[in-house]
């Protein structure tokens, strides 16, 4: 333990040298571009924290996740019939979502193309994508309280990183409710598809669209909860990408109208959750010409779409002006 | 290895807090129509310098809106400055917040640390883990606050049904579980009870006799700096105008006790070269004396002099004694630059 703290310590003294070297930045006018800079130097210099130092925060945070997570995991269980309730409630609200769909291909034999199965695919990899990166950044949401109120504060003087902190805060397990149903529908869409021949590649491919997913929705709350160090209610616009990305990854991408598709696909590339590798999966070509390495890029977007959140959050961070007390 | 603790003994026993022409500018956008924004520059803090050694325990006052929180919240590294330099045990906050966090305690009167939700005892817990406290320490710790903060019977109380002052108390404990080399106390008294302040102080007392923390604390109670600090430093408008003992913040602002007396009957206003009358009500008279001054000859004279029922003396409260070091223009400039 003493020992941990002692390299951090170390990496730190070893990284001040290099920071104390910067001029000071005396009667600067223009601190939110000064943050920007600051952040953007902090996020892209690896020297910044010294060897491995990404990786420590990294660390640090998944930790400090756990930890707090488990404690209103804990808490939540003091209350275990209350628990079960609002998942099942969770479940079953969108379980009905999917009725819907079921409904639908009463009265018609394909949509846009695509059988049941290969909708109830596409239906199971966004929704269960989403089930988790709501599960593990869901609370990112309420971020605009805390800057309203200035509770945020007390998060800044814990020695965790805020992000983790933020997003840990109230984790809820109910919201499993959503993953499971997203699962189940994967589930009963794997054992309807015929046509598909499985390649070793291909049943690889299952697990990282999900994960991936996750992690570009997770980034996407992010995001939104970064914006609201600037725009505390901007939880909507958020809302828009993440639930409402959801509901249109659902569907195939050939119901959409093209320009709608290259917005997805390019401009915000919430394609590479499902549409783009899930049409290499189904054997189906993909309304826009795109590359066929392409449908591998999955994990690359998420990492990209990280990158981006990252940096929003820590300029957020560095905006954050507190309130007066 | 070598570095770290090279750094720390440097850094240590002289300036363990160290700040260096340090400001805060914050842009304040006013709407003044539709779409039209006024944007005006607030200086929050603008250029305090000033070093705490450690193991000292410092009172940070002034009126509101002067700077103080804004201060304390640079120094944990909540705020980053927009200019000067800031070290606390040779660490920039704003930059290695994490890294700090694990060697200073926070407590902010206005709001609490504690997880609101969840009984006292689980926000500890946490914190333990957090800091990743070694299990003799926490014990320790946790005896020791338990026991002088009078937290035994709240601990399973969730903190939301904490009184002010039970929650206050709850707050102090948390800070101070990591043995922290420095506590920061943000209105650490405000809206308590009497009762409860005593047993704050008490404990503040002591923690910083045994443990030699350094204690830097805002206030607006005049009494928790008499019995606490050795030091005080006053901020207006974001400067720093007074840096020393208490006893010569009094002389410096010229401040006055005031001496209530009441008569047997009503009497013209008493004159005696130790004091000005200042207001005559019926048989009860207000005398002002200066602070730096002992009451006792005051009250010596009158009691010979005058058919005495009763006495009591009011402290200077230190907006006014503040008030009063501006008025004397002691630094005209200052005022201008108010923003």
């Amino acid at each position: 333990m003493a020992e941990a703290r002692k390299r951090v310590d170390e990496a730190g003294s070893g990284a001040r040298g290099v920071r104390e070297g910067r001029p000071a930045t005396e009667g600067d006018r223009r601190p939110v571009r000064e943050d920007a800079h600051r952040a953007a130097e902090d996020l892209l210099s690896v020297r910044d924290r010294g060897p491995g130092g990404r990786l420590r925060l990294a660390r640090d945070g998944f930790r400090a996740y756990g930890l707090i997570a488990a404690m209103w995991i804990r808490a939540t269980m003091a209350y275990r019939t209350s628990f079960v309730m609002t998942t099942l409630g969770s479940f079953a609200a969108t379980g009905l979502d999917f009725v819907a769909v079921l409904l639908m291909f009463q009265h018609v034999e394909r949509l846009g193309g695509f059988s049941l199965g290969e909708v109830a695919f596409l239906y199971g990899l966004a929704g269960a994508a989403l089930g988790l990166g709501d599960l593990a950044m869901g609370t990112m949401g309420r971020l605009g309280q805390k800057v309203r109120d200035g509770t945020l504060d007390t998060l800044l003087v814990r020695p965790a990183p805020v992000l983790a902190q933020v997003a840990a805060d109230r984790f809820a397990l109910r919201r499993l409710g959503r993953t499971t149903q997203g699962l189940a529908v994967l589930t009963y869409a794997l054992v309807q598809l015929d046509g598909v021949v499985w390649t070793p590649l291909k049943v690889l491919m299952v697990p990282v669209m999900l994960l991936s997913g996750g992690a570009i929705f997770a980034a996407v709350f992010t995001m939104g909860g970064a914006f609201q160090f600037w725009a505390q209610d901007a939880a909507e616009v958020q809302s828009a990408f993440t639930f409402g990305g959801n509901a249109l990854l659902q569907y195939p991408p050939t119901v959409f109208a093209k320009d709608l598709v290259r917005g997805v696909t390019f401009l915000v590339p919430l394609a590479f959750v499902n549409w783009i590798p899930a049409m290499y999966v189904l054997g189906r070509p993909y309304p826009l010409a795109v590359p066929e390495w392409f449908a591998f890029l999955s994990p690359v977007v998420a990492v990209g779409f990280w990158v981006v959140a990252g940096l929003l959050w820590r300029v957020g961070v560095r905006s954050y002006r507190s309130t007066g007390s | 290895m070598s570095t770290a603790d090279d750094g720390d003994a440097a850094w240590g026993a002289a300036d363990f807090i160290e700040l260096d022409g340090v400001e805060k500018v914050f842009d304040v956008r006013r709407k003044t129509g539709f779409l039209r924004r006024e944007k005006r520059q607030v200086r929050a803090v603008d250029g305090i310098s000033f070093r705490v050694p450690r193991g000292e325990m410092v009172g940070y006052i002034g009126p509101n809106g002067a700077g103080k929180s804004t201060t304390i919240k640079m120094l944990t590294g909540i705020l980053t400055p927009s200019g000067g330099r800031l070290r606390v045990a040779g660490i920039d906050p704003s930059k290695e917040r994490t890294r700090l966090a694990q060697r200073i305690g926070v407590v902010f009167g206005q709001r609490t640390t504690l997880w609101w939700d969840l009984p006292l005892k689980d926000s500890y817990r946490l914190m333990r883990r957090m800091y990743r406290i070694p299990d003799d320490r926490y014990a320790a710790n946790m005896a020791r606050c338990t026991e002088l903060l009078d937290l035994g019977e709240l601990l399973d109380v969730p903190v939301r049904q904490l009184s002010l002052g039970q929650r206050m108390r709850g707050d102090i404990a948390a800070a101070l579980l990591h043995d922290p080399e420095v506590l920061y106390l943000d209105e650490p008294t405000i809206g308590l009870d009497v009762v409860s302040k005593s047993k704050v102080r008490e404990f503040l007392r002591d923690l910083n006799a045994e443990r030699g923390t350094t204690v830097l604390l805002t206030t607006h109670d005049l009494t928790d700096i008499e019995q606490l600090c050795k030091r005080v430093m006053v901020i207006d408008h974001g400067r720093l105008v007074y840096d020393g003992a208490l006893a010569g913040l009094h002389e410096v602002g010229e401040s006055e006790r005031t001496l209530v007396v009441d008569l047997e009957r009503e009497l013209p206003p008493i004159r005696t070269p130790l004091a000005r009358n200042v207001k005559v009500e019926g048989p009860r008279q207000w005398l002002a004396f200066p602070a730096s001054v002992s009451a006792a000859p005051l009250v010596a004279e009158l009691a010979s002099a005058y058919p005495l029922l009763d006495l009591s003396v009011r402290e200077p409260d230190i907006e006014a004694v503040i008030a009063k070091m501006y008025a004397g223009g002691a630094d005209a400039g200052t005022g201008a630059r108010i923003g």
